[in-house]
């Protein structure tokens, strides 16, 4: 398992800094949840950490973040490793315009799995983690585009699942949602959290609050206060952070 | 930055304004009860029986309001520590404001009251109308010093009702007719006991609702006094990997 070190992180877009002297430890496994308003760089730094931000032109990434003591934007590191030991999961569910099936069976694939047999394996355990295998497992060949929304993310959690990362970025996943398949998400994640390190991004305060282990807030592009969850909604140490969740300011 | 959730924060001080009304009340009614039983006044005993049902009405009114801006606004930090403090607070007001109307219905046959005057009562009944009157100025002030010091003096009320429980009990050994006397007294001094004691109880709300730190009752008797007239301070956090960043120390 991995936890994540955050030394000195500063990126900008262009000329405009988004993310200025962050440090921060998340452990592993369990759930740590960015809050902040819009604009504030937690999209910047969850994206950090699997090395998205590389395909913007503009960005330029200052300071280290280690995973297991290694460090991602070290000389010779091989972006492709990070990204399947990093997952991601976005604000929309984006299924790959394929079976179901192959939604899940894409990426183990192209890291060197043929074995057919093995690749059903892949694909059931990976449906069964993300609570979608009793939905499906009927239907596997089917278009992943004939799931309802918050089945096609479920889709997207079991497709991240696929290679085995250790670590799983959550990026606002159940904002397209309803509160229903909201839940089910959250659920998900609860179960999530023993085996992996989980961040998730999120605008819902109350989200953060119900699923997260440890929150961070992020203000004008700074981390403000990172720590325990229920410490952090029930006695802030920083005034900046007892406004934002008590919503006098945004 | 934006000021948000106008309609909320309207609601908070509103449930304030409620909470500082209840208290008047409260206060009102002990300091008529404590004149009642000394004068045996029956004007006062009846005005008491009706403020009986209006602090009973402002109770629910309150513990209502409360619970919906629980269920609507899902308070958090500080006004977390507010809403849940005013839902005790309350129902320590009503308590004290019971109690004022308990000792005024014992004021028939006040003027033949050898006993009760030969002992403390008059000056209990002040310090304890005192420590009412201080417990809802350090709510209306967000006064921790000021509520530290309530419960600070509940040592010498604590004195007080032993001292006029013990004298009384001689009394009504020795005299069997001052019996009935020293019971009226007795329950008295008790119900004035037990005034403080909410007093105190309110002095703890307004400590943790202010600084979020919880007051050990017991703890608080055993360390020496000094330590305690500065009022609390936010505790270090007890979490391991907890970060606050100061914007100003930047």
């Amino acid at each position: 398992m991995s936890s994540i070190e955050v030394n000195n992180l500063n990126v900008w877009f262009d000329d405009k800094q988004a993310l200025k002297g962050v440090n921060m430890t998340i452990p592993e496994k369990g759930i740590t949840a960015i809050i902040g308003p819009s604009g504030c760089g937690k999209s910047t730094f969850i994206r950090s950490i699997n090395r998205m931000n590389d395909i913007i032109p503009s960005c330029r990434v200052q300071g280290q973040i280690l995973v297991d003591g290694k460090d991602l934007y070290g000389p010779g590191v091989d972006v492709t490793q990070v990204r399947k030991n990093i997952g991601m999961v976005f604000q929309r569910p984006n299924p790959f315009p394929k079976s179901i099936y192959e939604n899940i069976a894409y990426a183990p694939r192209i890291h060197g799995t043929r074995d057919k047999k093995k690749l059903g394996e892949i694909v059931e355990r990976c449906l069964r983690r993300a609570a979608l295998w009793d939905e499906v497992k009927d239907r596997l060949d089917k278009s992943a585009y004939d799931l309802s929304g918050g089945q096609q993310q479920r889709l997207c959690i079991a497709r991240a699942l696929s290679i085995d990362p250790e670590i799983v970025l959550f990026d606002e996943p159940c904002s397209a949602l309803d509160p229903i398949a909201t839940a089910k998400i959250e659920d998900l994640l609860e179960e999530l959290k023993d085996d992996y390190t989980v961040v998730i991004v999120t605008h819902n305060m109350q989200q953060a609050a119900r699923v997260a282990d440890r929150t961070a807030f992020f203000y004008l592009g700074e981390l403000i206060e990172f720590g325990d969850t229920s410490q952090l909604f029930e006695r802030p140490e920083n005034e900046l952070t007892e406004n934002y969740i008590t919503g006098r300011m945004g | 930055m934006m000021v948000l959730r106008t309609t909320y924060h309207d609601e908070l001080n509103r449930l304030n304004r409620e909470v500082v009304e209840m208290g008047a009340l409260a206060q009102e009614m002990v300091s008529k009860g404590i004149e009642a039983f000394l004068r045996g006044d029956e004007a006062i005993r009846e005005e008491l029986a009706s403020m009986d049902r209006e602090i009973y009405r402002q109770e629910q009114e309150i513990d209502r309001h409360c619970f919906e801006i629980i269920a609507l606004h899902q308070p958090v930090a500080s006004d977390l520590r507010k809403v849940s403090s005013c839902l005790k607070v309350v129902t320590d007001l009503n308590r004290i404001g019971r109690y004022g109307r308990n000792i005024a219905e014992m004021g028939e046959g006040a003027a033949d009251r050898s006993v009760t005057r030969r002992f403390p009562l008059q000056t209990m009944a002040q310090q304890v109308l005192s420590m009412v009157e201080a417990a809802t100025s350090a709510f209306v002030n967000r006064d921790t010093k000021a509520a530290m010091a309530i419960i600070e003096r509940d040592d010498e009320i604590d004195k007080l009702w032993e001292s006029i429980f013990r004298g009384t009990i001689t009394c009504m050994i020795e005299q069997p007719q001052n019996i009935s006397d020293g019971a009226y007294t007795i329950l008295a001094a008790r119900y004035l006991e037990r005034i403080a004691d909410h007093a105190c109880n309110i002095g703890e709300r307004v400590v943790f609702m202010v600084s979020g730190t919880r007051v050990d009752h017991y703890e608080f008797k055993r360390v020496p006094r000094m330590d305690h007239r500065e009022g609390p301070t936010q505790p270090e956090p007890s979490t391991d990997g907890y970060y606050v960043t100061r914007l100003d120390e930047k």
